[in-house]
């Protein structure tokens, strides 16, 4: 297998190109995705494709994000495999009704007669854009029943997991952290290396399947986005310190891959959850509860959390920094959570 | 003022004949619906469509088989126009596993993908951005079906109107948008919310045609949809009906209605459209008193049976709650929750 290293926005842009060569009911829609001379999306990943693939396949609407997923849900109840663009994730909420009361709920409404196979890529994270661009609004949609939600956090899942999703026959929503995509991130993103090996050959990652990134026994951590990677450095910090965490990138929030959360809670009886989402209601708690729940009797201590503050998102960046978690606040988690011990 | 004789524009006596029978389907089908209703066989709430039935037995009639539509929290009528069984509506309602959406549905949400009736979407507005991208599947395949989306007035003031019905413009869609006029959005007047007194003069903003109709004339109806229709499926673009019309049912069961007027009523009334249907085909000697108590007596028949079918089918079994929410694997979700 060959293989060549590239960020999440050209591994996402493969995806896209392979599944709508496969399927020519494959198409994207959406703003400023692809007016000649424009940015190919908001953040570049179409550039290219309406060369390749024409006008009629990829369509440029106005800005009207109701009518982009009412118009993707209709299209995919009609067998179309819709992949609607909306910019940016905080402009979801324009059309909730769209994604919480349409897409996810015809097939039950229709006793089964009916599917929705749309793809809705919504890119999150904090980057000095401020309260209305720069939320993760992931948890949100695991509350809705019918819908399935994946947090790709490297090329190659993102890749594999993007197919796999433009393949389902449910509505997916993906998300992605716009620091991520590429090069421009890496500096944002604190110098960490975010491309990965991707294979040139055609292969497709499953939803609903978990990845361990660090193996360990001190304790667990479940971390997506740009937080998993301030995880994985503070591991490294850590390591020194004779604290071995085991980290899990659960890729797929909706549904979760339960069983190697749970094998690694048992095996390390600490579990904490990171994210870039605010805290309370965060699919932290979700996971905090599961994991109180189901790996209860192996608890060496209470589940922690650690999250976005609960205040909207700041501009100026000791702000915006101090909101979201840090690798210090991670680490200084990690300490505390290492020391505790239940009586 | 409405003239009340319906012209019958030289249409084929058995054209005629099955647009009155099924005007008249869809009002006995809503009077045992409600009378079932106060008796509590049925479950929930019911939305009733007597004196709107010539819109949809006008529009559904001039579609072609393969063409959809979408409706609305007040769906009975269209369903039952596009096909939908009067067993399978009926017993939807009942609750039934035999039901078009296996109980799952309701009465908000009647309809039958098997009959090109996408379940009923009870949010206002909600099928006016989602049959866009119906419109748009038939455009890409280009398969020269239509798309009828049926809503209120009161739908016209919801956002997802207007980005629907731009998009639709812009793209040349092959839908046609049925608006049924009938004055209230549950008890808010249409002049107290909007100042515009047509509907369909709004969607000149749209670059989009527009035709008022009279909705109590199921002929009118009839050929407004069926003029427009071809030139539609072969991307012309998308087409705004307003049918004026008027609902003699309350918004829901239990509305008393205080907000009309007894002299606004009576004079919908006159414009019954199953009256003034028989009235014009007896003068142009198409039918005669005994065939219309034919008619009325093989539909009775038909609701009989509908009611019998329902009353006798099976409810869904308790484990069929759980499925049907996903198309792919999931794990029951009863796993974890139990």
């Amino acid at each position: 297998m060959t293989t060549r290293r590239i960020g999440i926005g050209e591994a996402i842009r493969e995806a896209i190109a392979e599944e709508m060569q496969r399927d020519e009911n494959v198409f994207l829609i959406g703003e400023d995705i692809g007016i000649p001379g424009g940015f190919g999306g908001a953040f570049g990943v179409y550039l290219g494709l309406p060369e390749k693939f024409g006008h009629e396949r990829i369509i440029d609407t106005p800005i009207s994000e109701k009518a982009i997923i009412g118009t993707s849900v209709g299209a995919a109840l009609m067998g179309m495999r819709p992949i609607p663009d909306l910019q940016y994730s905080d402009f979801i909420f324009e059309c909730m009704d769209e994604i919480v009361n349409q897409a996810a709920k015809m097939r039950y409404m229709s006793g089964g007669k009916l599917k929705v196979p749309l793809t809705l890529r919504c890119p999150v994270g904090t980057a000095n854009r401020g309260a209305q661009h720069g939320q993760s609004p992931e948890s949100y949609f695991i509350h809705v029943p019918g819908l399935k939600v994946v947090c790709p956090s490297d090329a190659y899942v993102a890749k594999g997991v993007m197919k796999s999703a433009i393949r389902d026959d449910d509505p997916v929503i993906v998300f992605e952290h716009k620091l991520l995509y590429g090069s421009k991130g890496r500096e944002s993103a604190g110098g960490m290396d975010l491309t990965a090996e991707v294979p040139e050959e055609e292969y497709l990652f499953p939803i609903g399947k978990a990845l361990k990134k660090r193996d360990g026994n001190s304790l667990t951590i479940i971390s997506t986005h740009l937080t998993l990677y301030r995880c994985l450095a503070a591991a490294e910090d850590l390591k020194n310190e004779g604290i071995e965490c085991e980290v899990i990138d659960p890729v797929s929030l909706l549904p979760l891959d339960t069983k190697t959360i749970y094998d690694s809670v048992n095996k390390t009886g600490k579990a904490l959850i990171a994210h870039e989402d605010t805290f309370t209601g965060g699919w932290g708690a979700e996971v905090a509860a599961l994991i109180s729940q189901n790996c209860f009797s192996k608890l060496k201590a209470p589940v922690q959390r650690i999250a976005a503050y609960d205040v909207p998102l700041p501009v100026t960046p000791i702000l915006e920094q101090t909101v979201v978690p840090s690798i210090e606040r991670i680490k200084e988690k990690i300490i505390q959570l290492h020391k505790m011990e239940l009586k | 003022m409405v003239e009340r004789s319906i012209n019958l524009n030289n249409l084929d006596k058995e054209l005629l004949i099955s647009l009155f029978t099924d005007v008249i389907r869809l009002r006995k089908f809503e009077d045992k619906v409600y009378q079932l209703f106060l008796k509590g066989e049925l479950p929930g709430t019911i939305h009733q469509y007597q004196g709107q039935e010539a819109v949809a037995v006008g529009v559904c009639t001039a579609l072609n088989k393969t063409d959809w539509i979408t409706s609305t929290h007040r769906p009975h009528g269209h369903a039952i126009a596009k096909g939908v069984s009067m067993r399978s509506a009926m017993a939807e309602l009942y609750g039934k596993e035999t039901g078009c959406c296996k109980g799952k549905g309701g009465s908000m949400h009647l309809g039958d993908p098997e009959v090109g009736m996408l379940p009923a979407i009870a949010i206002v507005a909600g099928g006016v951005s989602i049959v866009t991208g119906v419109g748009l599947a038939f455009k890409m395949k280009n398969t020269k079906q239509v798309a009828a989306c049926f809503f209120g007035e009161g739908a016209t003031n919801e956002g997802a109107f207007h980005e629907g019905l731009n998009l639709a413009a812009v793209q040349k869609l092959p839908i046609i948008y049925v608006c049924e006029n009938n004055i209230y959005g549950a008890s808010t007047a249409y002049n107290k919310t909007t100042l515009v007194e047509n509907v369909a003069d709004r969607v000149s903003s749209y670059g989009m045609a527009s035709k008022i109709v009279d909705g109590m004339n199921v002929v009118e109806v009839y050929k407004a949809v069926k003029e427009a229709r071809d030139a539609i499926a072969n991307g012309s673009g998308p087409i705004l009906i307003e049918a004026k019309t008027y609902r003699f049912a309350g918004h829901s069961r239990g509305d008393a209605k205080k907000y009309r007027t007894k002299e606004e009523e009576d004079y919908w009334r006159t414009l019954d459209p199953i009256d003034r249907m028989k009235d014009s085909l007896i003068e142009n000697n198409l039918i005669d008193n005994e065939t219309f108590a034919l008619i009325v007596k093989n539909i009775q028949e038909e609701i009989d049976d509908a009611v019998v079918f329902a009353q006798q089918s099976p409810f869904p079994k308790v484990e069929d709650a759980f499925i049907d929410a996903y198309a792919s694997d999931m794990s029951s979700p009863t796993e974890v929750q139990k």
